[in-house]
């Protein structure tokens, strides 16, 4: 199968890549890119795990082609720190231990930021019904609500 | 593994030449929710993808001239969520249109999508047919209108001619005192497919209805506009006897299927408990309260 040729930007980066036609952009990300951060639960759009932004729209990465990337700007998890500095959600994720296996994490951190930029001050339930399409198997979700809501608290008040 | 090509055209009439010609092998992309998965799981394997994101008309919403709304079909949840004012205007569609799965769902799937899915458990379906929405479609012929009720030929097909691409939907001007709502049963209170799913819009004056459509959806082989339902209510005041009978109407009009999701009995009944609670929520609307 011929590869394509795709040109893109990734967390602010121009950057090109080889891929299958049929390959995701999980696939992509994970692949040639090496961006390991996004992971792959379901393949099929109901966990969450691989939650990026493609022009600030949150999307899950299984469920788009990585030729779809051509000319638009995606963002992963691995552009939410800046250099060795946390982002406020990673930092509150690990002081409230919002997270037990991780696998979840990136796709929580990604979609929580989306939720932030968008709602800065969200409610309980609307942080719920905004992560309903990111399943964790350890949490009980409780502790990543709180941390979400925390984070978006102190957010607010800098 | 047969090759596959993605095209990706800026127009439409490239869209329908490169459709037309990949015959059976081309699947159309918009946001791809169920095609990905569908590719994934083996289900199905195009030769040919066409991307319609490209061309502005299809991703495009805009206000008609007479004040109605036009929207291009790969138009995303999302993004119809965040129109100034279509959910104002129209906050049946625009919910039926934001229950379809999850956030990052949201960003990709579109109401086009849906319908061309040819589920007849797609969400938006009942409210667009409530809405009294007009479909465009344009292939090598030209273009032509539907009425969205006559797009879904049964589960997973639709009445669109080989080669011929949804282009968009056209929702009529609102007269004063109107407005719809959309509810759906799931056995949990979110990402889930309907159990049954109704859209109701209605026009009101003084307190009476004069004019009202009902969509009924995953309870037949197709969505169902119930015009006996709308017969029921148009000229009451939306009192318990009107209701009661329109209810009956949905009812009726079931031919629903027993499966994981709910009984034959429970979707019949189900049917006409979510008319009375979806006409409730859009008279509430149409009269501003």
């Amino acid at each position: 199968m011929a590869k394509v040729h795709v040109t893109t930007t990734i967390n602010g980066e121009p950057m090109e890549f080889l891929c299958e036609p049929n390959d995701t952009m999980l696939d992509a990300l994970r692949g040639p890119l090496g961006l390991t951060g996004s992971k792959e639960g379901c393949a099929s759009g109901d966990c969450g795990a691989c939650s990026i932004t493609i022009d600030d729209r949150l999307v899950c990465s299984c469920l788009m082609l990585a030729v779809e990337s051509e000319g638009h700007e995606i963002r992963t998890i691995e552009g939410l720190a800046q250099g060795e500095r946390l982002h406020p959600l990673q930092q509150k994720f690990l002081e409230m231990a919002a997270l037990q296996c991780g696998i979840c994490t990136s796709g929580m951190l990604v979609a929580s930021d989306a939720l932030l930029k968008k709602h800065p001050d969200p409610s309980e339930e609307e942080v719920r019904f905004w992560l309903a399409g990111n399943l964790c198997r350890c949490t009980g979700y409780d502790k990543i609500v709180r941390a979400v809501m925390e984070t978006a608290a102190e957010m607010r008040a800098q | 593994m047969t090759e596959l090509r993605y095209l990706a055209p800026d127009t439409l009439d490239e869209a329908v030449g490169a459709f037309a010609k990949a015959g059976s092998a081309a699947r159309i992309l918009a946001g791809g929710t169920d095609l990905l998965v569908q590719m994934r799981s083996g289900v199905l394997k195009p030769g040919v993808i066409v991307d319609i994101k490209k061309i502005p008309e299809l991703t495009a919403i805009e206000q008609t001239t007479d004040g109605g709304f036009r929207i291009g079909a790969a138009v995303s949840g999302m993004a119809l969520a965040e129109h100034e004012t279509f959910g104002k205007v129209w906050p049946g569609v625009l919910e039926a249109v934001n229950l379809i799965g999850s956030k990052q769902v949201q960003g990709r799937a579109s109401a086009g999508g849906n319908l061309c899915n040819g589920s007849p458990a797609g969400d938006s379906v009942p409210a667009m047919v409530a809405a009294g929405a007009i479909v465009t479609v344009q292939g090598q012929d030209g273009r032509r209108e539907m009425k969205v009720e006559d797009v879904p030929a049964g589960p997973g097909r639709t009445n669109l001619k080989p080669g011929e691409i949804l282009v968009s939907f056209t929702l009529p001007p609102r007269p004063p005192g109107s407005s719809d709502a959309y509810l759906r049963m799931i056995p949990r209170t979110e990402m889930d497919i309907a159990v049954v799913g109704c859209g109701v819009s209605l026009t009101m004056k003084d307190g009476v209805v004069t004019s009202a459509r009902v969509g009924l959806g995953a309870v037949a082989p197709t969505v169902l506009l119930v015009e006996d339902a709308a017969k029921a209510l148009i000229g009451s005041r939306l009192d318990d006897a009107a209701l009661a009978k329109a209810a009956s109407a949905c009812s009726a009009a079931c031919r629903p299927i027993d499966d994981k999701r709910g009984t034959i009995a429970y979707r019949t009944k189900v049917a006409g408990v979510l008319l009375k609670r979806t006409a409730a929520i859009a008279a509430q609307r149409a009269q501003g309260k």
